[in-house]
């Protein structure tokens, strides 16, 4: 701390400069913290996956619907403990722009699957006996001020009732949560009782979705999916079962790889910082070597001098690393209500603090190593002389 | 009256590209504690690099250098500033302000590098700064003071961690006439009261006047016994 004002005053030599390098670390970490929320949203699937889940879908297509009658065939396999199904309802509610997924659901078996959610007791039981019943995750019933006992009207784009109507209505009996960032992203949906789904709509009955499917070991997650698939093989329905983790992440590539698109616009932002600040911090020094050589006089010995340029470099890519940083994280509420709820919620996680704070010390080391071993040679006498 | 600086045999030598420079031939010099010694001599006569020795900030290519008891020549570039921290201050013709810090922060730069708190620091600041007569001029930089009053400042940041061994080089060669002798006032005034041992590079007889003694080199070599004190 001693030596905060020294540092403080050689990097503040030159406002202008200064100000304007900031500037760019500041949009590059702003940046850095907009794109990994980003992507930590899109992968948000994948971290709250569980090792002992496993999916199965239709093999060649997954809205491709499977037979009910397949969950008490999966449950003889050895090695599975619980099996529930979900099926898509694409539901919209009021316009067309409020979009999102509704899954037709057996509340016991389906809740049973995701510990990770929390529900009360009493709402849980009370979406197993409503035929009518659902519930909303919480974040979506915050978005549209729904509260437990209203009725919730949505209509599906692909499931019709009996009388051809595409407007269904439920009652709302609980609200889902869950305590981990990454699981509440996955939380911005409604769960609907498939008894009543089932019976009241117009085609594809005795039909759903896809298969969750809780295993006693994870380890032998792989073979179970393969005995899965091969009770199924040269049937009507075959199906391709495979880990959560593994679905999680080949859904979201079906948009991009986000994580490759990510890491690499973030090398040229930060490959450009680094050409932009190493050259600013190696001009400063440059034009300060006078005053480099003045504190050897005074005592300062060369490996102080070399970690206080060290240091000063540092000092430029936490303030503008933090501000940037800073920024991001400002940003997310309005970038999380822009998207409508449309997209997992942003959010800048102690991962990418971390990782923003490593990226910083590798940079301020790139670009503050040069100056600083030249401040470590420098010769007194020589400088003092202009030479 | 005990001797501060023993210096025996000093040559110092330089290469520039292929070509060797020997710039100071075997000079033996004694500065007694106490002493106000003025190195005179023409451009390129070695007083500077002399000086530079006496100060710690090169070392000799031969001979001997003792301060304080201490053999100087024989220490590393990490002892040596540790020793220049502790018994050297500096005064340059330039004066050699930091321009981003204030007359405060630059007369406390030497004290970073001792145990001091931050309240210490500055309380010994503002003694120096007043022993100069600028303690109304401590929050400003270096580009608002005049010339004569940043190297009063600079005369400060030297003595601030209470050196025996004042080094100046050429302290008034960028003053007027009437600034120079107010300068050259405050290092008597050192000299004399304070009990700092002042080597002082200069090539004007009138600022030599001010110290006790000169001493005369030419062409590395001293070209006279100095006059005893």
């Amino acid at each position: 701390m001693r030596y905060l004002p020294l540092l403080w005053a050689g990097l503040f030599r030159k406002k202008t400069r200064t100000i304007l390098t900031l500037l760019s670390i500041v949009v590059a970490f702003l940046l850095f913290g907009l794109l990994q929320a980003v992507e930590v949203a899109f992968e948000s699937g994948a971290d709250a996956a569980d090792a002992k889940r496993l999916l199965t879908t239709a093999r060649y297509s997954i809205i491709e619907p499977l037979p009910m009658s397949y969950q008490r065939r999966i449950e003889q396999v050895p090695g599975v403990i619980g099996v529930a199904y979900a099926d898509w309802f694409g539901a919209k509610y009021q316009n067309e722009s409020n979009a999102f997924p509704v899954f037709a659901v057996d509340p016991t078996r389906y809740l049973d699957m995701y510990p990770e959610f929390t529900i009360s007791r009493e709402q849980r039981l009370a979406f197993a006996r409503t035929r009518t019943g659902a519930v909303a995750g919480k974040r979506l019933a915050d978005r549209f001020g729904w509260h437990v006992g209203q009725k919730l009207p949505i209509s599906s784009e692909i499931h019709p009732k009996t009388d051809g109507s595409l407007n269904w209505e439920f009652d709302l009996v609980g609200i889902i949560d869950a305590e981990d960032p990454a699981v509440r992203g996955n939380t911005d949906m409604v769960l609907i009782n498939v008894a009543y789904f089932d019976e009241a709509r117009q085609s594809g009955k005795g039909k759903t979705g896809w298969y969750i499917v809780r295993v006693t070991d994870s380890t032998q997650a792989r073979g179970i999916s393969v005995s899965i698939d091969t009770l199924f093989a040269n049937s009507p329905d075959e199906t391709k079962t495979q880990p959560e983790k593994e679905f999680a992440i080949g859904f979201a590539k079906q948009i991009g790889d986000i994580g490759a698109l990510v890491t690499r616009i973030l090398i040229a932002v930060f490959f450009t910082i680094l050409i932009l600040t190493g050259n600013t911090m190696a001009q400063s020094i440059r034009e300060r070597i006078p005053e480099l050589a003045i504190l050897k006089t005074l005592g300062f010995s060369d490996g102080k001098v070399t970690a206080l340029v060290l240091a000063e470099a540092m000092l430029m890519l936490v303030l503008g690393g933090g501000i940037g940083m800073g920024t991001a994280v400002a940003a997310m509420p309005a970038l999380n209500g822009s998207t409508g709820g449309r997209f997992p919620p942003l959010f800048v996680g102690a991962e990418t603090w971390l990782l923003a704070a490593a990226l910083a010390a590798i940079v301020a080391l790139i670009i503050g190593l040069p100056p600083a071993l030249r401040a470590n040679r420098l010769k007194i006498v020589d400088a003092l002389s202009g030479h | 009256m005990t001797v501060l600086v023993e210096i025996r045999g000093v040559t110092k030598v330089y290469h520039r590209g292929r070509e060797r420079v020997e710039v100071l031939h075997g000079v033996d010099l004694d500065i007694p504690r106490g002493d106000f010694v003025a190195l005179m001599g023409p451009s390129g006569s070695g007083k500077t690099t002399l000086l530079n020795l006496i100060g710690g900030l090169d070392t000799p290519t031969g001979g001997s250098i003792v301060v304080l008891g201490r053999r100087i020549d024989r220490l590393s570039g990490g002892e040596l500033a540790a020793w220049r921290a502790a018994h050297v201050g500096f005064v340059f013709q330039f004066y050699n302000l930091l321009p981003a810090l204030s007359a405060q922060r630059n007369v406390e730069l030497p004290l970073l590098l001792t145990d001091l708190s931050a309240a210490e620091r500055h309380r010994r600041a503002q003694i120096a700064l007043t022993l100069v007569g600028l303690a109304d001029r401590a929050r400003h930089r270096p580009r608002e003071l005049s010339g004569g009053q940043e190297q009063r400042v600079a005369i400060a940041r030297a003595i601030v961690s209470d050196p025996t061994l004042l080094v100046c080089d050429e302290p008034t060669g960028d003053l007027d006439r009437a600034t120079a002798d107010e300068v050259l006032r405050l290092i008597q005034m050192l000299n004399r009261e304070h009990g700092k041992t002042v080597v002082m590079v200069t090539h004007d007889p009138k600022a030599a006047e001010y110290a006790r003694r000169r001493v005369h080199l030419d062409k590395g070599t001293m070209t006279a016994e100095p006059v005893s004190w």
